[in-house]
């Protein structure tokens, strides 16, 4: 009996720690979305005086020094709205630069999504040698960093004279074989047996795919859509080098230009640029996992 | 016959979109880079066989670059798998709250890079946090971001990253775990250690596989917290290899651009293929 107890009470020690532990470590996790979040409410001169420092050198001219060092500050000492309002009201140029992200991101998502479902179900119904070395073709681009495939990409936008406009980045992203893959797995699950009865009943190619595998697979499209939203909300490396002036470039990469004038309202703008992401966070986490889940195989 | 064209046609349809915009803007290009990269210049076009590939290894800046990210990777990538692993196991136990703990360590992976830099710069600026912390045991202050300690800035963004994304996969990949083998394993004896390397890690490694090869690519990226931190020109050991491509772009240098990358992507697939051998031989008797 006393063995019993003692070894019970280990049991509970060890899950208390575990807990401790890993409730340590998911605040330390969420600290700095947080530390952005409540610095987004300070007023401008709150902000200077904490983080001059910063401001200071990022610039190239010499400053006076505001402040020495750089506090980080969890709590404002005083509320204010002050950045969002100058956000959304005074400088235009932040919320140009969001539209720059959602014409780039909402189509890409979209219709990336949408082509797969179609490629998908190709790639599922039939199969094939030839369709399994296509398929296998389409996994290898996928695995290739941007390191790579941003050089044809380049290329190609130059021979078809859209290198320097949005459709640079658009059109590979729309073809771009990530959905494709993760949606041919999930429609591979689906049992024969529903389509052969489909068949059976006289329903064509095209009434299957609508009637069948679309419903089936409404959830797993989301799930793929919310991580190709994510991926492309916060590229950086395509911009660069596929557009061609700073108006056009979306707020991911503007966001690092702004410590030279704005530190003011910077936080309020990392937190707007933010809030789709989060938005969608909170909506479709367990999209979120799906789609992980399925991309990673374990599913599939 | 005409059915059996028409049914051919028919399920080449479903395909066919996508083929086209795959060819267009990835393969036939990739075939391009292949073939410049084995000439002097994109005008007179002389084969020059391997001579571009001997000067680009010949070329400092991208060998630093190479260094760098190579460095950084096969310090991120282990770390990285072992921590969401451990992270995975002890979410997978019975603790209170797990569900939050879980949302906690997912949403770096939504939170776009851009918006928390403000916070990474405060923390790692030499007059910042992390040296406000060390100073008080006494340390002297490091200039983070200008020092070779920046391997281990890029690691904790990195993890900061990506962790989240593996223990998911992880988490879900322990859950497949035959129960009953572990049952047999634990009456007959077998310890916790060797149930973990030779039943766990065994069921796991197709899984450990995908996680490496995705955090290899991820690694790729981390230019973007570089690049949104420090601008075009890093420290030193900051310089990786996507700023060596950024800045070859804008000298429009096709042969460097398209033998750099030829040889990533030759070491890209090399590099999978031995992963995959690896798991093969690893997992062999584990039936799916």
């Amino acid at each position: 009996m006393k063995i019993h107890s003692s070894r019970r009470f280990r049991k509970n020690f060890l899950t208390g720690l575990l807990f401790v532990i890993s409730a340590a470590a998911a605040i330390l996790f969420i600290l700095p979305t947080v530390f952005t979040i409540t610095n987004s409410f300070m007023t401008e001169k709150e902000i200077t005086a904490n983080y001059g420092a910063m401001i200071e050198s990022a610039s190239a001219d010499k400053k006076t020094y505001i402040s020495e060092e750089l506090n980080l500050k969890f709590i404002p000492d005083s509320v204010s709205t002050a950045q969002y309002l100058s956000v959304l009201f005074k400088s235009p140029d932040y919320l140009l630069k969001f539209w720059n992200s959602v014409i780039l991101v909402v189509p890409i998502t979209v219709f990336q999504v949408l082509l797969a479902t179609v490629t998908a179900y190709g790639f599922s119904r039939y199969r094939g040698r030839v369709r399994e070395i296509i398929f296998f073709i389409y996994i290898i681009l996928m695995l290739m960093p941007y390191q790579v495939t941003l050089v044809p990409n380049y290329l190609v936008s130059d021979f078809l004279g859209i290198l320097g406009s949005k459709w640079a980045i658009i059109l590979p992203g729309i073809f771009s074989p990530f959905s494709v893959y993760l949606l041919t797995k999930v429609m591979r699950r689906i049992p024969k047996a529903y389509f052969e009865a489909a068949r059976l009943d006289g329903a064509g190619e095209i009434q299957i795919f609508t009637h069948i595998c679309l419903p089936l697979c409404r959830s797993s499209m989301l799930s793929v859509g919310l991580l190709v939203f994510i991926d492309y909300w916060n590229m950086v490396e395509q911009p660069l080098i596929l557009l061609e002036s700073e108006d056009q470039y979306p707020l991911s990469v503007f966001l690092s230009q702004i410590n030279s004038g704005d530190v003011g309202l910077a936080f309020a703008v990392a937190v707007v640029y933010m809030i789709p992401a989060l938005l969608l966070f909170l909506y479709g986490e367990e999209y979120l996992v799906e789609g992980i889940t399925y991309a990673g195989g374990v599913k599939g | 016959m005409r059915k059996k064209i028409v049914k051919f046609l028919g399920s080449w349809s479903w395909l066919l979109p996508s083929l086209v915009g795959v060819l267009i803007f990835f393969v036939i290009p990739f075939c391009v880079v292949i073939y410049y990269s084995v000439l002097d210049n994109p005008i007179f076009s002389n084969f020059v066989g391997l001579e571009n590939f001997k000067k680009l290894f010949q070329n400092t800046a991208f060998l630093r670059a190479c260094k760098n990210t190579g460095i950084f990777t096969a310090i991120a990538v282990p770390l990285s798998i072992i921590v969401s692993l451990a992270m995975a196991f002890g979410l997978n136990s019975k603790i209170p709250g797990k569900s939050w703990i879980r949302s906690c360590f997912l949403c770096p992976l939504m939170v776009p890079i851009a918006s928390v830099v403000l916070v990474w710069q405060v923390i790692f600026h030499y007059h910042g946090t992390l040296n406000q912390i060390t100073g008080l045991f006494g340390i002297e202050p490091i200039d983070w971001l200008k020092s070779n300690w920046s391997y281990l800035i890029l690691t904790i963004m990195f993890l900061w990253k990506t962790l989240g994304y593996n223990m998911i996969l992880f988490m879900s990949a322990i859950a497949g775990i035959p129960k009953n083998i572990l049952e047999v394993a634990e009456l007959e004896g077998a310890s916790e250690f060797y149930q973990l390397i030779h039943i766990k890690l065994r069921y796991l490694s197709p899984t450990i596989l995908f996680v490496t090869i995705l955090s290899i690519i991820s690694s790729f990226k981390m230019f973007r917290e570089v690049y949104l931190l420090t601008g075009d020109y890093p420290y030193e050991s900051m310089y990786l290899l996507q700023h060596f491509m950024n800045n070859t772009f804008k000298s429009l240098d096709y042969q460097k651009l398209s033998s750099a990358a030829v040889i990533l992507s030759l070491v890209m697939v090399v590099m999978m293929g031995i992963l995959y051998l690896i798991e093969r031989k690893y997992g062999e008797d584990v039936e799916e």
